[in-house]
This record gives C-alpha cells, sequence and structure tokens, in this order.
C-alpha cells in the first residue's frame, strides 16, 4: 500500500493522576476542567504515526467524542503528528455507556475512509475495554485486539496478539480494527515546532445530529443502565510494620511459618 | 432463585478451561435454575468439568478455522437470542476473548454491557452488579434498565469455583451466520511463553516486583523467592512498561487480579490501580524502603528496608531450609 489512511481513536480524560471522583447526583464522572489525552492513546498514535511512514506515506485522522468542544488533548497529539481531528462534542452525549460512545465513534469514522483503525485496548478512566470491538461490529469491520506488534504487509497487518500463554500471530486483510497495548511503542514528545504547527491543524467538530444519529441513542437516555449506589470500599487496616536492621527478612520467615506457608 | 436461565461464556486456555470460566458457572448455577455454557471448538474435552460447574447444557459453535472467538461467538449468540431462546443473563468473562465476544454480541443485539464486575447479587427479579472504581477504593452497584438479557462481563476471582457432582454437560452445535468480513482476521500461529511453577493468577503465594528493584536484571531476586516459596512472579506495571517482564506478569488494575494466601510487594509503591489487583490477598507483606509508600497501609507485614538487601537475605535463608 502506498498511501494508507489510520484512523486513530484518542480519548480526552480527567488526569487520572488528579482527584478523579463521580458526580453525587448523576453518578457520571466528573469531567470538568481541562481534559488530557489518555496516556493509553498516545500508543495508538504513535503507532498511526509509524505506520503511516512504513506504508510509504499516507496521513493520521484523530476521532474523539468530549465534552465542551475539548481539544487540549487532540493538540497534544496533532503535535506528535496526526494531520486533523474529528471531535464529536454535544451537550446530548453526557452519561453515554460504552455502545453510544461506540456508535459516535463508528458515525465519524465513516467518514474519514479509513485504511486502519487503532485505539487502546481499555481507556483509563472508564477501562470497560469494549468501545473498539463494538465499532467494529457496527462498521462491519474484522477486529484484532492486545496487540503488541503491528506490521504492515501490503493490505495486510500481522498483529501479535496477546494471549494467556504468550502470543498469536494474527493476520487481517484491511480495512481493520487494531487495539494496542500499553508500551508497544515509545511515543514521542511533540517537538516545539509540533506544537506551533498543531494549533493550526484542522479539527471537525460535529454533533449528534451531524452525524445523522438520534440523541435517544446516546446520553443517559440512550445507556439502558443505572448507577444504585456508590460507596467507600471496606478498608483493609494496616499490620506491623517493622523497620529492617538487618533481621527484617526473620519477620518475613516467622509471618510465612505462622500462616503455614512453610 | 431469581432467573431462570443463565448462559456462561467458557473461554479456554490451550485446551483446558480458563479457570475464571467454571468461577463464573459455580455462580450461575447459585443465581439460576438452568445454566447453559456456550463455547468453540471441540467440547467432548471439557464437558465433564464444565458439568461439575454446574452448566446443564454446553453449546460450541464449532471449529473456529483460524479464526478469533469474538465474531463467530458473538455472532452465534445473537442469532439465538434474537430467534426466541434467550436466557435472563449472559454471563462472559473478562478475558481477551471474552471481551471480544462482549463488544461483538453487544454491537449485535444493539444491548448494554456492564464490564469489570466483581460482584453480583439478586435483587426483585433481577442482578445488581458490583464494581471496584477508582482503584477499589469505592464501589459502585449498578443494574441494567431495559428487558432482554443483559451482558455481565465478570473480572477473574470474582467468585470461588467449586465443582459439585454434577455429571458432564451433554453438547450440541450452534450454528455461526455468515460473518462477511468481521471474521476475516486469522491466527497463522500460536506462540507459548513458557514459565516454570504455577500460573499467577492461581498461585497460593505470589511475590510481585516494583521500580524499587532498580534493574531488569534484579528481577531474579524475586523469581528466586517465588520459587522457593512454590509461587509465581509478578510485577507492577511500571516494570511492565520499562520492558522488564512481560505483560502477563502485571498484577492490577489493567492486569491480573491475584488473591493468594500471602502477596509480597517487594518494592513496589501500592498505587490504587496495583492495590485493586491484590488487595484481597488473604495476607500481604511489604517491603520497601519508604515508610510512607501506600502499600504498607493493607500490609499484615510491613518491612522498611532496602529490596536489595532484604530479599537475599530471605533466599539464603530459604535456600537454608530447603
Ligand atoms: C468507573 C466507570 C465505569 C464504567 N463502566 C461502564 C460499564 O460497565 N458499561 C458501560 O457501557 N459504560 C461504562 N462506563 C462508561 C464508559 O466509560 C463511557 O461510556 C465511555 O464513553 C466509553 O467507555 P470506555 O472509556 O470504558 O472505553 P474503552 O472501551 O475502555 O476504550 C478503549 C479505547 O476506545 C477508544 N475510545 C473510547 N472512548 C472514546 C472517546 N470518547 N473518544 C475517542 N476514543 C475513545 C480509545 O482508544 C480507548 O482507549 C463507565 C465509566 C466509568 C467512569
Ligand atoms: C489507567 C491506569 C491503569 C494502571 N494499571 C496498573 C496495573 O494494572 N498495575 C500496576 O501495577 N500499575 C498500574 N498503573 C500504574 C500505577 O499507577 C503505578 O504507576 C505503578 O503501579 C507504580 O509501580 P511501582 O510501584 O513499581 O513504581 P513506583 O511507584 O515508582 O514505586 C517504587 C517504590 O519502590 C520503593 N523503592 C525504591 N527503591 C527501593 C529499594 N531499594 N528497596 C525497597 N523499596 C524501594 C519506593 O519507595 C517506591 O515506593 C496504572 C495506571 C493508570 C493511570
Amino acid at each position: 500500500m502506498c498511501s494508507m489512511k489510520v484512523v486513530v481513536c484518542v480519548k480526552q480524560i480527567p488526569d487520572p493522576a488528579g482527584n478523579l471522583r463521580l458526580d453525587q447526583a448523576s453518578h457520571n464522572l466528573v469531567r470538568e476542567g481541562k481534559l488530557i489525552l489518555d496516556e493509553s492513546d498516545s500508543y495508538g498514535v504513535e503507532m498511526g504515526l509509524q505506520l503511516a511512514e512504513q506504508a510509504g506515506g499516507g496521513e493520521v485522522t484523530l476521532v474523539s467524542m468530549a465534552p465542551n468542544s475539548e481539544t487540549s488533548g487532540l493538540r497534544t497529539a496533532l503535535a506528535m503528528g496526526a494531520a486533523n481531528a474529528i471531535l464529536v462534542s454535544d451537550p446530548a452525549l453526557g452519561g453515554t455507556d460504552a455502545l453510544g460512545t461506540a456508535k459516535i465513534l463508528a458515525a465519524a469514522i465513516k467518514r474519514a475512509e479509513p485504511d486502519l483503525i487503532l485505539a487502546a485496548t481499555e481507556s483509563s478512566d472508564g477501562y470497560t475495554g469494549t468501545v473498539p470491538v463494538q465499532v467494529a461490529e457496527l462498521l462491519g469491520l474484522p477486529s484484532v485486539t492486545f496487540s503488541k506488534k503491528v506490521t504492515v504487509a501490503g493490505d495486510k497487518v500481522i498483529v501479535e496478539r496477546q494471549t494467556e500463554l504468550g502470543y498469536d500471530e494474527v493476520e487481517v486483510g484491511l480495512p481493520a480494527l487494531v487495539t494496542v497495548t500499553a508500551g508497544v511503542v515509545e511515543p514521542r514528545y511533540p517537538s516545539f515546532k509540533g506544537i506551533m504547527a498543531a494549533k493550526s491543524k484542522p479539527v471537525e467538530e460535529l454533533s449528534v445530529a451531524d452525524l445523522g444519529l438520534d440523541t435517544s441513542e446516546v446520553g443517559t437516555a440512550g445507556s439502558r443502565q443505572q448507577v444504585v449506589s456508590v460507596v467507600p470500599a471496606e478498608a483493609r487496616s494496616a499490620g506491623e510494620i517493622v523497620t529492617d536492621d538487618g533481621e527484617g527478612f526473620q519477620h518475613i520467615l516467622a509471618y510465612l511459618e505462622r500462616i503455614k506457608v512453610i | 432463585m431469581t432467573l431462570n436461565v443463565i448462559w456462561v461464556v467458557v473461554d479456554r486456555t490451550g485446551d483446558k478451561v480458563a479457570t475464571v470460566s467454571l468461577e463464573l458457572l459455580s455462580k450461575a448455577r447459585q443465581l439460576a435454575t438452568t445454566v447453559e455454557a456456550v463455547t468453540w471448538g471441540d467440547p467432548s474435552q471439557i464437558a465433564e468439568v464444565v458439568g461439575a460447574h454446574g452448566a446443564q447444557t454446553m453449546h460450541s459453535v464449532g471449529d473456529l478455522g483460524g479464526g478469533l472467538p469474538g465474531p463467530a461467538v458473538g455472532a452465534a449468540i445473537a442469532d439465538q437470542v434474537r430467534s426466541g431462546s434467550s436466557p435472563d443473563a449472559i454471563f462472559i468473562p473478562q478475558t481477551y476473548n471474552g471481551r471480544d465476544i462482549a463488544g461483538r454480541l453487544s454491537a449485535r443485539l444493539d444491548r448494554p454491557v456492564l464490564t469489570n464486575i466483581v460482584d453480583v447479587e439478586e435483587s426483585g427479579s433481577g442482578l445488581i452488579t458490583e464494581h471496584a472504581i477508582f482503584g477499589g477504593t469505592e464501589v459502585l452497584r449498578a443494574s441494567f434498565t431495559a428487558a432482554g438479557p443483559g451482558l455481565f462481563v465478570i473480572r477473574a476471582k470474582s467468585f470461588a469455583a467449586e465443582p459439585g457432582t454434577d455429571g458432564a454437560a451433554t453438547t450440541d452445535n450452534w450454528n455461526v451466520p455468515d460473518l462477511a468480513s468481521t471474521g476475516a482476521a486469522k491466527i497463522i500461529s500460536s506462540h507459548v511463553e513458557e514459565s516454570e511453577g504455577p500460573k499467577l493468577d492461581e498461585a497460593p503465594v505470589v511475590v510481585s516486583g516494583g521500580r524499587g528493584l532498580g534493574d531488569a536484571a534484579s528481577y531474579q531476586l524475586i523469581e528466586n523467592v517465588a520459587k522457593l516459596l512454590k509461587g509465581a512472579a509478578g510485577a507492577s506495571r511500571a516494570i511492565v512498561d520499562a520492558g522488564w517482564v512481560p505483560y502477563s506478569h502485571q498484577v492490577g488494575q489493567t492486569g491480573k487480579t491475584v488473591k493468594p494466601t500471602v502477596y509480597i510487594a517487594c518494592g513496589i509503591s501500592g498505587a490504587t490501580q496495583h492495590m485493586v489487583g491484590m488487595k484481597n490477598s488473604k495476607n500481604i507483606i511489604a517491603i520497601n524502603k519508604d515508610q510512607e509508600a501506600p502499600i504498607f497501609s493493607i500490609a499484615d507485614l510491613g518491612i522498611v528496608g532496602d529490596v536489595k538487601k532484604v530479599l537475599p537475605q530471605l533466599i539464603e535463608a530459604l535456600e537454608k531450609r530447603n
């Protein structure tokens, strides 16, 4: 393939290092303030850029669904080298579940007519890990999840897919959807030039109606599941803490003896 | 019992049943009058163990011809549901294949999924699920609001696998509809990364290492202790991402959930995403040079010290005893 069009799904999320919390009333994750590029998706972006280069040309289009016309995370990925982005943002999308999200992403991805769609195996905030495969099914495409290595060979991709016992080598013709695990590639740091260029790269913003979808399929209305309650988990308390003075290992041995492990 | 029929997706590890599926079958048997298993490949090899864990019947979509289970199993289940033989709930293990099946099935049936479930309880005529969120610091309970079978994607170690005295499950075949290009991905070859000793999520002793080990070579200390205690070696994500050990060793939110008799955390800070995968261990021992490390807040025994000093001494002492 001489020119490959890659779509990378990127989720923009509240900083996981900060305090994630649920709204008391709606039980939805509070997504206010600045959102950032989910680190899990930085691997997909890097992979997309590398594969487009390997294919001898092509470009990476980002697709994201996020509240309040959020673009900070998109700008980070554009600064890494993605060419453009499609952002779906609509007040009707609050409380959308995984399937609703997949419907939105699938409709947006379709517009880009990609050869390859990349996503992370799971996001850092919701981590259902089902959205990408739902997207593939909605688009009628094959999918390979949990890949730790992806190579393009003509109009096919070869993927090393993680298994319980090791990995499977899986081959699939394009177009296809592939999800990547963390650490598959080393995401590049955006250069100063990249950051400047990202400011003027095109971000097309769409509403639910623009995608030809009905607002009853998405948002809280479309989600058909409810949170019953949220309570603090039972805390486990600390036990004995000793400072190692060269005899620390003896405490471990004694403990293991007491619980009959040795 | 609240429910009439639960279907349980039976995932396979090599030619064996994935343990998590036996856990789900055992739970389903407590909740429903009829439990049916859905699998792929040759069902005869596993009919006995699946039957013993509570399934009266097992449906197989047959040989996948190198295809991945997701599209075939998802489509076959969707067809059965649409043709009227719908169960009250479908339990799917949160494994690599299980997630693929759940995603395919959900989109085919236009049904929502609940994922990362760690417990299920009866409530009125339905089920309420429990999810450990924010690194297990909070418990969220949820339920489906629409009619039709709910898709429950459940994490390993949520229930005990308890074989009963029931005989082998009777088996039959389910037809797979035309998958068009959704089934186009084919496995060309399978690679087994040999590991000695018990499996991480089944071992009675788990010894895990983190960034505090300092370098990849020091992971050998972890492997040595694990071997001497006939346990398995685990890891934090920090050292998996750093490439010191393969992902299969990772414990935590994005890795495995373990519940051993004893978990020994060495040079691991105790991030919530790590703790959610191990805090239900019966006993927890932690070695960390920082006495403020969060891991100490859940440790039964904490050693404030250098892993590079404590572990070699522990190894020497254990070797002497053997
Ligand atoms: C703690 C918690 C638990 C939840 N549990 C459930 C549940 O059990 N069932 C359910 O239906 N919903 C659940 N949700 C809601 C769910 O997280 C949202 O619907 C979310 O929009 C999509 O799911 P995800 O982030 O889990 O996706 P995942 O399937 O984990 O995401 C995988 C990848 O898909 C791509 N992707 C996902 N979302 C987007 C996006 N908005 N824009 C671009 N790319 C994207 C990214 O590449 C991402 O890494 C939960 C939310 C929270 C906060
Ligand atoms: C969405 C998401 C999912 C994640 N999923 C997981 C997951 O599944 N599993 C997981 O583990 N993490 C996960 N993480 C990462 C997690 O947040 C932490 O970054 C990670 O667990 C830290 O690993 P660590 O404890 O080895 O390293 P650090 O946090 O760097 O801790 C190293 C510890 O070693 C101690 N130390 C240093 N030197 C020595 C010495 N010589 N002797 C003794 N102690 C020493 C230090 O005091 C410190 O406490 C996830 C993060 C996110 C955002």
